[in-house]
């Protein structure tokens, strides 16, 4: 087998490790961290993918960097001020969502 | 607009020369228009009582006017075939056309005659007889409206019409009957009527289908000229059908089994009891046989059992009648028993005899209910200036009121000898000839059962009349001298109608009777109508014999039935005339075999146990069970399903993100693995 | 050979940083090991010829995004506790089975060759070629500015609302 091939099992089993990491874990930062993890998994797919499917793959990876700070920035904007009301971030704590 | 009233006044024909309809239209929308005022004037003018009291008679008078007209042109002509007024197209579906189209031949005009005509002088009793009630235009509207749909349904061309015409006179007869409505009782008797000509109209419209797919047409001249050709003489198809079409005649002509409507109908007011339910609509069913001459004549079962209907009703209710204390009751079932009569002559194919016995019992009926309604209309009034609240139409109230009412005495005995088929008069001749037709054409226990029946007859008469006029009056005292002739608004038609039960029977004289000038003028007159079922039953083997099951001629049969009936007459009224009889406040119900007899041989209690109580509970299963349980519940069941499937979608509402999270990737998870495996 | 090695390495590096990320107690712990998997993987585009992305996700992934949620960890003072935020023994197995679950179909769809794009691919040469003539930001740059110039100057705009959003969301609210 060839690079491209290892590359996609590794992006997949980087990108399993990240759902676990999401199903795992109560902090919600780490949480966060996670999905960057997956994203970045995502980015790897898309890079092996440029050198079969176009070069342009590698723009698309581009955007899913820029798109990645911007929802970076907001949410933990979000956690910060949940923080100030709940002195923690337990995401199993966050249940006004409750009907 | 102007089209269609100048398609009043078009004539479209089918008769080469001679005989053109004069003023159709205008026939059928004087009553109509008459009913459209009195209506408008039950709701607007509501006291005014002129207005109804001209426009309602007027409106009848014009008609008869006009059906005279008609009747002298036609008498002119002699036409053999008959005039087609076609007035629009009311539906044209595929292959069937039905027309609005009106037929003037010999049977419709005699029929026109009779309804108008008695019309007219029932309408003219009505202004005195309704003088006092509340409800004066809306009767004369009803009335009027009646007329019309009794025109219809005689002068229709096809099927459809003449059941359009059957329909709307029990729609009248239902608002007629129940027309003091405010007495439950009286409603509930009109929703009687209704229900029970309902069975009959199924038995008329599954009929109409039969008729129609196997003719392909619903039109008299086409379907009767077709009929021997198409139909298999004695087959399944002309035996249903006729049978169908006699059940309808059952309801509407009140025979067994659908009478049961007819004596309760006595609730409403007597001139409509005289016009409804004695001259014109009960006889729609008789019209209607002999109008299908052809098809029962393709059907000698159905014929049968006609003819055995007819004679069995004839003789049951007459054994009804000699029991009854009420007069309306006594002469509602003498109505039955008379149009029995009738359906025994058109049964055994002589429809001539039985019109004739139609138009004979329109004048001598008509005249007995009227003279009764007078009787009545006095005792109401006597009772009423002393405050009493006695039953004004039980005769055991009556008595003695000969000398207090002389010209209603008079006429009604002129009624009785001509029910009970005494010469001269005009029941004679006309019942006369049905007895001779049974005999003749070979029926012997029809034959019998007929002159068992009129023997009947004029008992029951008599008694009535002894029990009214004679004897000693039980009014009590007090209410004794308020009792008076009716005024002559009232009593003029009754003599009118004497006249007519007197000379009424000399249109058909037979030849056989010595001394009389034989006149064959009904025979004549219809025989261009009745002439093709004459010539299918010829075919097949009818036979006129010239003696009675038990010898003799007509001549020896005519006199043995009139000396009977006369001798009948006399023997029960010395028998009754001195019996003493209680007022009905004190009296008792009979018992033993006249009990069965006044109570009607139970047969409204039979329908109730045996019918309608099953149906009751059966209905109210279909509420219970089915409305109730199975479709109320099954909606509910769904509802509440729903509520549950939403309460279980509820559980899902935790407010956990990491719970979301989970079932979010689990989906996934499912989703990729039913994409992939 | 090389290339052999040091792609082994760094998926080793990778996936060691992830699983440690993953089951660290300390949150400062799991962000520097995500760092060092970020590293990683920065290795592993470079040896995909995609030098660009590379030098980008060390730049802006791991050194602006990273940074950022180490600003926050540390700004909102955690890490301080001993209680371990990994859920019960219950969840762990949950979770491991259906991130397993994940991880076999995706190799799955690799084997039943839904990824059908391996075969044609461009040769190393091809990739080469534009290296030379291009540059390594120049074959990133051309289709960005030329194709896809809109979507890069909606995505400033996105990175406007971002900003926006974020200082709306996390300042204190006025007495």
């Amino acid at each position: 087998m060839d690079i491209e091939t290892y590359t996609l099992i590794l992006s997949a089993l980087l990108f399993a490790i990240g759902t676990a990491g999401v199903l795992l874990r109560r902090n919600a930062i780490i949480m966060f961290m996670c999905i960057e993890l997956m994203l970045n998994a995502v980015n790897l797919t898309l890079v092996v993918f440029s050198r079969s499917l176009g070069i342009e793959a590698q723009v698309f990876v581009f955007f899913v960097m820029a798109v990645a700070a911007a929802e970076a920035a907001v949410g933990l904007a979000i956690i910060i001020a949940i923080f100030r009301h709940y002195e923690l971030v337990d995401v199993d704590r966050f249940n006004l969502l409750k009907w | 607009m102007v089209n269609f009233l100048e398609s009043f006044l078009r004539v479209a024909q089918h008769a080469e020369a001679g005989y053109h309809p004069v003023l159709p239209g205008l026939i059928l929308l004087l009553p109509l228009v008459g009913f459209v005022i009195n209506g408008l004037g039950a709701f607007l003018w509501r006291d005014n009582k002129r207005v109804p009291s001209v426009v309602g008679p007027l409106a009848i008078i014009g008609a008869f006017a006009i059906v005279v007209a008609n009747f002298l042109a036609m008498q002119g002509a002699m036409p053999h075939e008959p005039a087609i007024v076609s007035l629009w197209t009311w539906m044209a579906v595929g292959d069937l056309s039905i027309g609005v189209d009106l037929q003037f031949d010999q049977l419709s005009i005699l029929m026109m005659l009779v309804v108008t005509g008695v019309s007219a002088v029932i309408h003219v009793y009505s202004i005195g007889y309704m003088r006092a009630d509340p409800g004066y235009s809306r009767y004369f509207a009803y009335l009027n409206l009646f007329v019309f749909f009794m025109l219809i349904l005689v002068m229709g061309a096809n099927f459809p019409i003449m059941f359009v015409g059957w329909e709307g006179v029990g729609l009248c007869s239902y608002l007629l009957i129940g027309f003091w409505y405010e007495n439950r009782e009286f409603a509930s008797a009109g929703k009687k009527a209704f229900i029970v000509n309902r069975i009959g109209d199924f038995g008329f419209l599954v009929a109409m289908l039969l008729i129609f797919t196997h003719f392909g047409t619903l039109n008299f001249v086409e379907v009767f000229a077709a009929a021997p050709e198409a139909l298999v003489f004695g087959g399944g198809v002309a035996t249903l059908t006729t049978l169908l079409l006699f059940l309808g005649a059952t309801g509407k002509s009140a025979q067994i089994p659908l009478y049961v409507w007819l004596p309760d109908a006595m609730a409403g007011p007597t001139p409509v009891s005289a016009l409804i339910h004695a001259a014109t609509m009960v006889t729609a069913g008789v019209y209607m046989v002999a109008r299908s001459g052809v098809l029962f004549a393709m059907a000698p079962v159905s014929q049968a059992i006609v003819a055995a209907v007819g004679a069995g009703t004839a003789l049951f209710a007459a054994t009804i009648a000699t029991q009854q204390y009420d007069i309306k009751k006594v002469l509602a079932y003498s109505t039955v028993s008379q149009l029995g009569y009738m359906f025994l002559a058109v049964g055994i194919g002589a429809f001539t005899a039985g019109i004739f016995h139609l138009m004979t019992h329109a004048f001598f009926k008509a005249l007995l209910f009227l003279g009764s309604g007078a009787v009545i209309h006095a005792m109401h009034e006597a009772y009423h200036q002393v405050h009493r609240h006695d039953d004004p139409n039980d005769m055991r109230n009556h008595g003695g009121l000969k000398n207090l009412m002389p010209i209603t005495w008079v006429t009604m005995w002129i009624g009785t000898v001509a029910i009970a088929g005494i010469f001269p008069f005009a029941g004679f001749f006309s019942k006369d000839e049905i007895i001779w037709s049974a005999g003749s054409y070979g029926y012997v226990v029809l034959w019998v059962v007929s002159i068992i029946t009129a023997i009947l007859t004029a008992a029951y008469m008599t008694r009535l009349m002894v029990l009214t006029f004679h004897g000693e009056n039980r009014s009590g005292a007090d209410a004794k001298p308020h009792i008076r002739e009716v005024s002559a608004v009232m009593w003029v038609p009754l003599a009118i109608l004497a006249v007519l039960s007197l000379v009424g029977g000399w249109l058909q004289i037979p030849e056989a009777l010595p001394v009389l000038p034989a006149v064959d003028a009904l025979h004549h007159w219809l025989e261009p109508v009745m002439e093709p079922a004459r010539h299918v039953m010829m075919e097949h083997g009818f036979h006129q014999a010239h003696e009675a099951p038990l010898g003799g001629g007509e001549a020896a049969w005519a006199i043995i039935s009139t000396v009977l009936a006369l001798f009948v007459v006399i023997l029960t009224f010395r028998a009754l005339v001195h019996r003493r009889y209680s007022p009905a406040a004190e009296s008792e119900a009979p018992t033993g075999i006249a009990g069965v007899l006044y109570n009607k041989w139970y047969v409204d209690e039979l329908y109730d146990r045996v019918i309608i109580r099953p149906l009751l509970a059966m209905w109210r299963g279909c509420w219970r069970i089915v409305d109730d349980g199975i479709i109320d519940g099954s909606l509910n069941a769904l509802a509440s399903g729903t509520r549950m499937v939403g309460w279980v979608g509820s559980l899902f509402q935790t407010g956990r993100v990491a719970g979301y999270m989970f079932w979010f990737v689990s989906g996934v998870v499912l989703i990729l693995a039913l994409l992939l495996l | 050979m090389i290339a052999d090695f040091f792609f082994v390495l760094f998926a080793v590096m990778a996936i060691g940083g992830a699983t440690a990320m993953v089951f660290a107690r300390n949150p400062l712990a799991s962000l520097l090991y995500l760092v060092m998997a970020f590293f990683a993987l920065s290795g592993i585009f470079v040896l995909l010829d995609a030098h660009f992305i590379a030098a980008v996700n060390l730049i802006v992934y791991a050194g602006a995004i990273l940074v950022l949620f180490l600003f926050v960890i540390m700004l909102l003072n955690l890490g301080r506790t001993e209680k371990t935020d990994l859920r019960g023994p219950l969840y762990r197995v949950i979770g491991i089975v259906v991130a397993g679950t994940f991880f076999g179909l995706l190799i799955v769809m690799l084997r039943g060759g839904h990824a059908t794009s391996m075969a044609g691919g461009m040769g190393q040469a091809t990739i080469d070629a534009m290296l030379e003539s291009q540059g390594a930001v120049g074959i990133v740059a051309e289709p960005m500015f030329r194709s896809y110039l809109v979507p890069f100057e909606i995505t400033s705009l996105l990175l406007l609302v971002a900003i926006v959003g974020a200082i709306v969301l996390a300042r204190r609210k006025a007495p």
